[in-house]
């Protein structure tokens, strides 16, 4: 397989997989939120939280099904185009993959089609049961695909055999530290995002003094949600990049632009980076400040890009093993720095509900709404991060990028399906979109009552 | 356990869950061919839908479940054919994609458009599948063109040949026949009769069809030598003719047993003809895929036996719970598409509409007011003051539409209390 059609098999698994993750982003947290408005349905018989339940809850749907139909994809995408990768690593890789869909998927996805269609088919508590197994299916779900991730990070409980990888060690596999460290970072992401959705939505009407009610409460839910999984967000970060720092400090140095081994090592802030003469330009840094995050000293030597290349160059061979240095450096800028604006937007919300305004000033209310796709991008940052710092590599120390790729798919071949998936997916988000702000228009009251 | 029994037994649950997800998502794309004809009214097509709709994720995990084992337990075969069967497999998932998303999207707008486009949608996702289903399983014991790398060295058009295209047919007639006996289960009973005839129609064809498939598949594989795939393959006939004719009786429970088991032995036959091979190879039979060369290693197809045992049973007693509780037959006219509560709703939307009208109409005058205010010099001042006069009454005979329209409103509410 030529160069092209790696760089369109590249291009096609991170468009699809960001894709995928906008969707199932937000119903990893809007699951358990809705899950808690029905719960408080069936708790105190009060009719609002049904409303509440059932109109965020078609919401969710509809990000639930993109999530589900895009997923599909996924699971076929490791055979079309990185079969030499199934392969190699499939004994092991597989395995999550194995356990997500006989456990997580398959409930999730029979207990979906109850809740949705069952409102009056079964019990309360039977169809409260079948959210509160939607949300945790999809999480638990998320578990077993970060695992999967992780292994590609950071590979554990494997034996090399035959110049193929097979499963050692089931324990070390799911005990693998990087997972926990990613499982939590994703897992609130989600949750940030779920929480702002719901405060814009919820600003929306309180704008248009629509349904007060209900959306003074479901914006208290939002708020609540957002304020604590953004903290713990920046939180879980911090320590992830920490963890980082040991086992992947290439993806750590290129994220923080760090060309030379320093002692201390700056914080930058902004750079201009020169990925050819393998410098930067020109930066503004804080001086010991990256010693200070990555390990807690002022003194702490963080290892520069060139070390990294020369150690790697004597362990692995010769080659060239940093990954795409200027994404990899606005995207980690790019996402602290919504993460910190979300953590101070929703403390302002707070505020103001403490003074017991809740929603706030207008403005406030408008700024709530339109930094909706802030969240969105955050998490594609965070996830452009994690994958394209893990380059060249696609299984760390193991396997080549350029060695997982299909042998006999053709470039042509890829283009066509690359085409094909970004024409359908467009057409679907556009879709969704519609749908999503039709039902939003409809308001929460007069939802249809199809059997739902 | 030994390590040539545990591959054995993978491969079975390979295709147990392979088998489970033809014979749920069989009825699913039968149902999903027929919609767009055999639906007269928009209210027939949302009820052929809603008997379909709770159930598909729940039918499709099946899929996704049997091409986990696949890629974890047989790697090379999963790499080898989806690599292989790229073009055929890219159909497959923009079909499925769009059908997924026509059940969720379809009944959110009432223009004609966007559900004849996603009705179109479940057609394409039901019918691409069927058939290349149909191609690839038969192509696996055909032969498909596969090196002793294990790669396969072919085009997409390797693929079509007369057997492949029968098996395409038959596995598609055999949806549809499937699916239409379903819809008896299923649907209202004044519809039930055209669905009968139908069954009647794709049963009659799948009993050639199949009776033909016997025969092609002596011709094209080399499994003829094998006594138990030709006893095999006498199966799916002898179903669909059961079920032919209990169709007939109109023993409508006994025929869907039937079709439920043409489709599974239809599959069963070519799995046993392939076993102890995956993929034959038509450049040579010793560079087949077998379930002993392209395996995992022995702990990671024990994991998977012992997962699927353990959590199987508690999986099929929830979907079968699943389908006790959607067990109804699906009325054509639901209280929703009643039409007074549809006027009534009607008349919601066309009030909050003209208050929406009514309320940019008035923004609109006062700005034009403002407007005229400050070119009053320069314009005659009599025709300038009567205009004002005509605007401030048009603002009054708004301002009063909206409070008629305001008043209906709250009539409204009280009268839907």
């Amino acid at each position: 397989m030529d160069n092209t059609a790696l760089l369109l098999a590249r291009i096609q698994f991170g468009l699809t997989l960001t894709y995928h993750f906008w969707f199932v982003g937000l119903t990893l947290g809007l699951s358990l939120l809705v899950a808690l408005m029905e719960t408080f349905y069936v708790l105190r018989q009060d009719q609002i939280y049904k409303s509440m339940a059932k109109f965020w809850g078609s919401l969710f749907l509809v990000s639930y099904a993109v999530g589900v139909v895009t997923g599909l994809v996924n699971e076929f995408q490791f055979g079309m185009n990185w079969s030499e990768y199934s392969r190699f690593a499939g004994s092991v890789f597989g395995l999550p993959l194995t356990f997500e869909a006989l456990t997580a998927f398959f409930v999730g996805s029979v207990a979906i089609g109850i809740w949705v269609y069952g409102w009056d088919k079964v019990s309360l508590v039977a169809h409260l049961v079948m959210i509160w197994l939607v949300a945790f299916a999809a999480n638990y779900s998320a578990f077993w695909i970060l695992s999967a991730n992780s292994f590609m990070q950071h590979p554990a409980g494997f034996v090399l055999n035959n110049e193929r990888l097979e499963l050692a060690d089931l324990s070390a596999l799911i005990t693998n530290p990087y997972l926990y460290f990613q499982y939590s970072h994703t897992v609130l992401s989600g949750l940030v995002l779920s929480g702002y959705f719901i405060m814009a939505v919820s600003a929306y009407y309180l704008l248009r003094r629509e349904y007060t009610d209900l959306c003074t409460r479901s914006f208290k839910i939002g708020l609540a949600c957002s304020i604590l999984a953004t903290a713990l967000v920046i939180g879980t970060g911090h320590f992830y990049n920490q963890y980082l720092a040991h086992v992947q400090p290439m993806k750590m140095a290129a994220s923080e632009a760090l060309w030379e081994t320093a002692e201390p090592a700056p914080f930058v802030f902004f750079a201009v980076i020169d990925e050819e003469k393998r410098m930067n330009t020109y930066q503004l840094a804080l001086p010991s400040g990256l010693s200070l995050l990555a390990y807690n000293s002022l003194n702490a030597p963080v290892r520069g890009m060139n070390d990294l290349q020369a150690e790697y160059t004597q362990q692995y061979g010769p080659g060239y093993y940093l990954p795409a240095v200027t994404i990899l450096f606005w995207s980690f800028r790019g996402m602290v720095g919504i993460g910190f604006w979300l953590l101070f937007l929703a403390a302002l919300n707070l505020w103001f509900w403490w003074k017991n305004q809740p929603g706030g000033p207008p403005a406030l209310l408008k700024v709530t709404l339109w930094s909706l796709p802030l969240p969105y991008l955050a998490i594609t940052m965070g996830w452009t991060m994690t994958e394209v710092g893990r380059q060249p590599w696609l299984i760390y120390g193991l396997l080549l990028t350029e060695k997982g790729v299909s042998k006999i798919v053709s470039s042509a071949n890829v283009w066509t399906s690359l085409l094909i998936y970004s024409g359908v997916y467009a057409g679907i988000a556009l879709a969704a979109v519609y749908v999503a702000l039709k039902l939003i228009r409809r308001g929460p009251e007069n939802q249809q009552e199809q059997g739902r | 356990m030994n390590e040539m029994d545990l591959n054995t037994i993978c491969f079975g649950m390979f295709g147990f869950l392979f088998l489970g997800y033809l014979l749920l998502e069989g009825f699913d794309y039968g149902a999903g061919m027929l919609l767009p004809f055999l639906g007269d009214s928009a209210e027939e097509k949302d009820a052929i839908l809603q008997t379909t709709a709770p159930v598909w994720e729940g039918n499709e995990v099946w899929l996704i479940a049997a091409a986990s084992i696949l890629f974890t337990g047989f790697p090379h075969v999963y790499a080898t054919l989806f690599s292989g069967l790229y073009l055929a497999l890219l159909i497959l998932l923009v079909t499925l994609i769009l059908r997924g998303a026509a059940f969720e999207f379809r009944d959110k707008d009432s223009s004609i458009y966007w559900r004849k486009f996603w009705d179109w949608s479940v057609f394409a996702g039901s019918m691409a599948p069927s058939l290349l289903w149909g191609i690839a399983v038969t192509s696996l014991l055909a032969g498909l063109p596969i090196d002793a790398q294990k790669q396969f060295t072919g085009t997409f058009w390797d693929l079509v040949n007369f057997y492949t295209l029968a098996g395409g047919l038959v596995f598609a007639n055999l949806f549809l026949l499937h699916g239409a006996v379903y819809l008896t289960l299923r649907l209202d009973r004044r519809l039930v009769p055209r669905f009968e005839k139908f069954g009647l129609a794709a049963g009659r064809y799948a009993l050639l069809l199949s009776a033909g498939f016997i025969v092609l598949s002596l011709l094209y594989t080399d499994s003829a030598a094998k006594p138990v795939f030709v006893f095999a393959l006498t199966v799916p006939f002898l179903a669909v003719f059961f079920c032919l004719r209990s169709l007939k009786k109109r023993q409508y429970r006994l025929s869907f047993l039937f079709s439920s088991a043409a489709v599974v032995s239809t599959v069963f036959a070519v799995l046993l003809g392939l076993f102890p091979r995956f993929v034959v190879s038509s450049q040579n039979p010793d560079w087949s895929l077998t379930i002993y060369n392209s395996a995992s290693n022995p702990l990671t197809l024990k994991i998977i036996t012992l997962t699927i045992s353990a959590v199987l049973p508690a999986l099929l007693l929830f979907e079968a719970w699943k389908y006790y509780i959607f067990r109804d037959r699906i009325t054509a006219s639901k209280s929703d598409h009643n039409p007074e509560k549809m006027l009534w709703a009607e008349l919601r939307g066309q009030l909050g509409n003209l208050r929406n009208h009514s309320t940019r109409l008035l923004a609109i005058i006062t700005k034009r007011k403002r407007a005229m205010k400050k070119l009053m010099i320069k314009t005659d001042k009599e025709r300038q003051s009567s205009v004002i006069l005509h605007l401030n009454e048009l603002r009054r005979k708004i301002r009063y539409s909206q409070k008629v329209a305001a008043t209906i409103t709250k009539l409204l509410s009280i009268l839907r209390k």
